[in-house]
């Protein structure tokens, strides 16, 4: 068992600030244990129990900088991990962009822990993945999945007399199932921080029921369709904007955020009026550690998006510094308001569309308008007089997040979603939108 | 739970790159100690021993230091230099028909001991849900063996200073060449993996490798726009004399539009030509869309061979142990079976590999202990084979493994990875000048740009670096908001010309992802410039808010 508790954390972040004869010093002492079963072809192939724990040092003199690591908490180790990062300190090439490690922070925890997801064990997971195959094997179906569990905890502290302790859990859970013929595929994604949110049986009924509806699946001409994109197809696109939201790259002239003339489109009408996007450590549903593990500034909610308008930009101490501004806490999650409405209500709402489970392969095409690439995958659906028609073929679009927020025609409710290539965690909710730029035919399954 | 350790490279939406970061921080001269032969053998044995006396009736370990060095810069600082180390041992065996696998840090004899217990005792549990038992290609033991990248220059021994003053001076030079802003990287590696296995095998490898892109970015702020041109460099499985440049290493891309580098590179001048190049693409024409005929550079191809050949003809994906990930494969088995099925032209050749020196997938033997090799994918533009791991041979009919089993690390499983995968070279003589000779409305694209496929490798777009215009038989003017979308056997069967192995050279990536949890691996593809006709071009330019 790694993970140590807060005495003994608080101990050793001590007992190694005490052995730093630096200028200044920072350290990370963090713990994991995560499990994970992967399934295919309707058996388990591979299950893993992963362990690690360390301690991590990082130094300063004047504007040189040093880092070291190790996995062992006596006071000889500390002691020699704490030279090791100051020899490497003076030997680091001087870094003008140099930033002080930060003052006295207020941390207010969030509830990032659940007893019942540290609980689980090899049994829980193979159960999981026995509900899946069992259901698929029932309907003449090919289950591939992969669920991972993990249990961790961060520690921070600094010479400053920074300090913070915050144990976390999280789970997710995707699952792919595929007809015997691979004319039919559907899927479906679960992300909890407890696991009492969680329930298999559930998760694996939604992609048999989108692989048996998505045989035979009918060719659309590719053009611009008004689609209901549920949250996993739209989570990845937020993602990849919201990296743009970057006051240095803005004030430089590189991001889409930035504008003819040199300035930014800060505080700018550049969404629908129903768009608001948040980040807020102690969401419920997505709660993050309350500081940013790089800086160790802490977290507040930071309002990104306002009705509709360019609310707030990263501000990285460095740039904070030489804007006058108090520099940023990078948000750990994403979230969007929504309504009340279910998925089921946006599709009884549409006369003509597309419903779109997942996006996938997502690529930068363009930075200058945020232009994405990406397919529809694993069930992809016409939609007419408010019905689910027929399945169609998987597309190809091409479009950029600023113009699908702008062409927002309904929300529903938000749910949650983990990041698969962005490091967010999200809450998203289904969204209608119109004229969504579908530029080809793919004939994958 | 927030997401795994990554480092953030590049510049904001523009060029960023989010790579996972490995092992722990060390200084640069505890890199240059190794662990001896003999005790890895011993340490080895200890395992072998263990894991047979627990029932296991194979057992393989891989001892393994894995040692990496990032020299990160932005415009003429400094960013972060940063070392990393991480060693331990993994242990797989089979027992009951099953795999088992565990992996520790603690490389004690005690602590090896118990991985390999903990293994078997995996496999005795995984035995039961198994419904055929696992079959291994059979491999003869090779004794102890020792094999190294082939260098004249180990990074480890080359000052950080120097090399961060090289990418420095990289800025340097693009910044003064038209480039508002630049961003360069070195990345180095070092991974000293030790294999032992019940067959009688104790191979030590010794691999190198090494890879400097840099992003050159040029800022129009009256008119809002930006644009970027990225470094026309390849990682490579080679020393560090590949940063250092030579003369006879550079050729000229067709209508003398850029310098092209194949055994050593220039970052210099590249770096100066890059940001030109950034400063040139904002007033560039915006290209009309419709259909070309394309010519591509080694440059840029090598990741279209590595999306719609390299992936879909990976073993486990075709059957289906990708299906929740990657994906699966249109290259079914009954298109194998069939000895017909036209991939591409018959001008279309496609050799896997792992013996190209110089190439990020050159070894002595995979991971599984079997000596590397080279074979046919595509022959006169036929599917003939695939990429088959000792478990997998028997499926297609192979006797022995094609050797392209490979971890990430000690702590990952080792499974089916790709190998290099590369364009023969055109066997009639022809150089891209003479290509482009024929070419009446024809698009030039030189380097990498983004790239997206979908889950069975049909239907792809794929943008670049460079683009020039071919109009009635001459290079052109450059363009923008270039991107083409095909389909994998059309694109290969409208294949009409390979320039001759004068123009052979290889391209790679660094970060090819695969598998649950994933894992990281290597790859180079080789080609020459290849002309594909009649393919869909679409314009990219959208105007937001």
């Amino acid at each position: 068992m790694t993970i140590l508790t807060q005495e003994q954390t608080k101990h050793i972040c001590d007992r190694a600030l005490s052995f730093s004869k630096a200028d200044e010093c920072s350290v990370a002492v963090t713990g994991s244990r995560n499990g994970n079963i992967r399934f295919a072809r309707n058996q388990v192939s591979t299950a893993g129990l992963a362990d690690d724990t360390s301690i991590s040092v990082t130094v300063a003199f004047g504007k040189r900088q040093g880092t070291a690591v190790i996995n062992e908490f006596d006071d000889k180790s500390l002691e020699k991990v704490v030279r090791r990062a100051e020899d490497l300190a003076r030997l680091a090439p001087e870094n003008p962009e140099f930033m002080p490690a930060v003052a006295k922070q207020d941390y207010k925890a969030s509830q990032t822990f659940s007893a019942k997801t540290a609980a689980i064990d090899p049994d829980f997971r193979a159960q999981t993945a026995a509900y899946a195959i069992e259901a698929c094997k029932k309907n003449k179906l090919v289950a591939a999945g992969f669920f991972t569990d993990g249990t961790s905890f961060s520690s921070v502290a600094n010479s400053n007399g920074v300090y913070g302790h915050q144990e976390q859990t999280g789970l997710d859970f995707t699952c792919t199932v595929r007809t015997e013929d691979g004319r039919g595929s559907g899927w479906v994604k679960r992300s909890a921080t407890d696991a009492n949110r969680f329930d298999a049986r559930e998760a694996a009924d939604v992609a048999i029921e989108k692989a048996l509806r998505s045989v035979d699946a009918k060719a659309l001409e590719p053009g611009r369709y008004t689609v209901i994109l549920e949250p996993a197809a739209t989570s990845e696109l937020l993602g990849y904007m919201l990296f743009g939201f970057d006051a240095r790259q803005t004030d430089e002239g590189r991001s889409f955020l930035s504008k003819k003339g040199g300035a930014s489109r800060l505080g700018d009408k550049l969404f629908d009026q129903q768009v608001n996007i948040w980040a807020d450590p102690w969401n419920p549903d997505v709660p993050v550690l309350p500081w940013d593990t790089d800086n160790l500034i802490a977290r507040k909610r930071m309002d990104l998006i306002k009705d509709g308008k360019v609310n707030a930009l990263n501000y990285s101490q460095y740039w904070a510094r030489k804007k006058g501004v108090q520099p940023t806490a990078t948000p750990g999650n994403i979230i969007m308001a929504g309504t009340d409405k279910s998925t089921a209500e946006l599709i009884a709402n549409t006369k003509k569309g597309v419903l779109v489970t997942r996006t996938w392969y997502i690529r930068m095409v363009d930075p200058q308008s945020v232009l994405l690439t990406g397919l529809t995958r694993d069930g992809t659906f016409y939609i007419e007089n408010g019905k689910i028609k027929y399945p169609i073929k998987n597309f190809r679009f091409n479009e950029s997040p600023v113009t699908m927020l702008n062409n927002i025609e309904e929300i529903g409710k938000p749910v949650v979603i983990g990041g698969d290539e962005v490091p967010f965690q999200m809450l998203i909710p289904p969204m209608k939108v119109r004229d969504f730029n579908f530029t080809s035919l793919s004939d994958a399954v | 739970m927030e997401r795994r350790t990554f480092l953030k490279i590049g510049a904001g939406t523009a060029g960023a790159m989010l790579v996972p970061v490995f092992g722990n921080a060390i200084a640069a001269e505890e890199m240059l100690t190794a662990m001896p032969v003999a005790a890895k053998k011993a340490l080895a044995d200890v395992a072998l021993n263990a894991a047979t006396k627990a029932g296991a009736s194979y057992c393989d370990v891989r001892i393994g230091r894995y040692l990496n060095q990032y020299i990160i810069t932005r415009d003429l600082n400094v960013e972060n230099v940063t070392n990393t180390e991480s060693a331990g041992v993994g242990v797989r065996v089979v027992c009951n028909g099953a795999y088992g696998f565990a992996a520790t840090n603690d490389m004690t004899p005690d602590g090896i001991a118990g991985a390999a217990r903990q293994a078997v005792a995996i496999a005795k549990a995984n035995a039961k849900l198994q419904s055929e038992p696992v079959r291994l290609a059979p491999v003869k033991g090779v004794g102890d063996v020792a094999w190294a990248t082939p260098i004249v220059k180990d990074w480890r021994t080359v000052p950080i200073k120097e090399k961060a003053e090289l990418l420095i001076a990289a800025n340097k030079a693009g910044m003064d060449a038209g480039a508002s802003f630049m961003q360069s990287m070195l990345f180095q590696v070092n991974q000293q993996k030790y294999f032992a296995s019940t067959d009688g095998s104790y191979i030590d490898q010794d691999l190198q490798r090494l890879w400097a892109p840099f992003s050159a970015t040029a800022v129009d702020k009256a008119s809002g726009k930006f644009r970027s041109r990225n470094g026309l460099s390849t990682p490579v499985g080679m020393g560090y004399e590949y940063l250092d440049a030579r003369k006879e290493d550079k050729i000229k891309a067709a209508g003398g539009v850029a310098t092209l580098y194949t055994k050593s590179y220039d970052i210099i001048e590249d770096a100066r030509a890059a940001g030109r190049d950034a400063k040139r693409k904002l007033t560039a024409k915006s290209v009309t869309p419709g259909k070309y005929d394309l010519m591509l550079s080694p440059e840029h191809l090598y990741l279209t061979i590595h999306e719609s050949v390299g992936h879909p003809t990976e073993l486990d994906r075709v059957l289906g142990y990708e299906a929740n990930y990657a994906g699966t494969s249109f290259a079914t088995l009954d298109k194998w079976e069939s000895k017909k099925f036209n991939y591409g032209s018959p001008l279309v050749n496609i050799v896997a590999d792992k013996t190209t020196p110089g190439s990020l997938g050159n070894v002595g033997y995979d991971d599984e202990g079997v000596k590397t090799k080279r074979w046919d994918i595509i022959k006169d533009g036929v599917l003939v084979s695939y990429q088959a791991t000792r478990d997998q041979a028997h499926i297609i009919g192979k006797e022995e493994s094609d050797g392209c089993s490979y971890a990430d690390s000690w702590s990952n499983v080792q499974f089916q990875r790709m190998p290099n995968v590369s364009l023969q070279a055109g066997k009639k003589k022809l150089t891209p000048d003479e290509m482009v000779k024929d070419i009446k409305k024809g698009i030039y694209i030189v380097g990498e740009g983004s790239f997206s496929i979908d889950q069975q490798r049909y239907n792809f777009q794929f943008g670049g670096q460079l683009f020039y215009e071919i109009k009635d038989g001459k290079v052109g003017q450059m363009l923008e908001d270039v991107a083409y979308q095909s389909n994998t056997q059309d694109f290969w069967n409208a294949c009409t010309a390979i320039c001759d192995e004068r123009d052979w050279r290889m391209g790679g990536s660094f970060f090819d992802g695969k598998g649950q949890p994933p894992q990281i691996s290597i790859v180079s593809h080789g080609s020459s410039t290849t002309r594909f006709n009649g393919i869909n071009v679409i314009n990219t330019a959208r105007k937001i808010g």
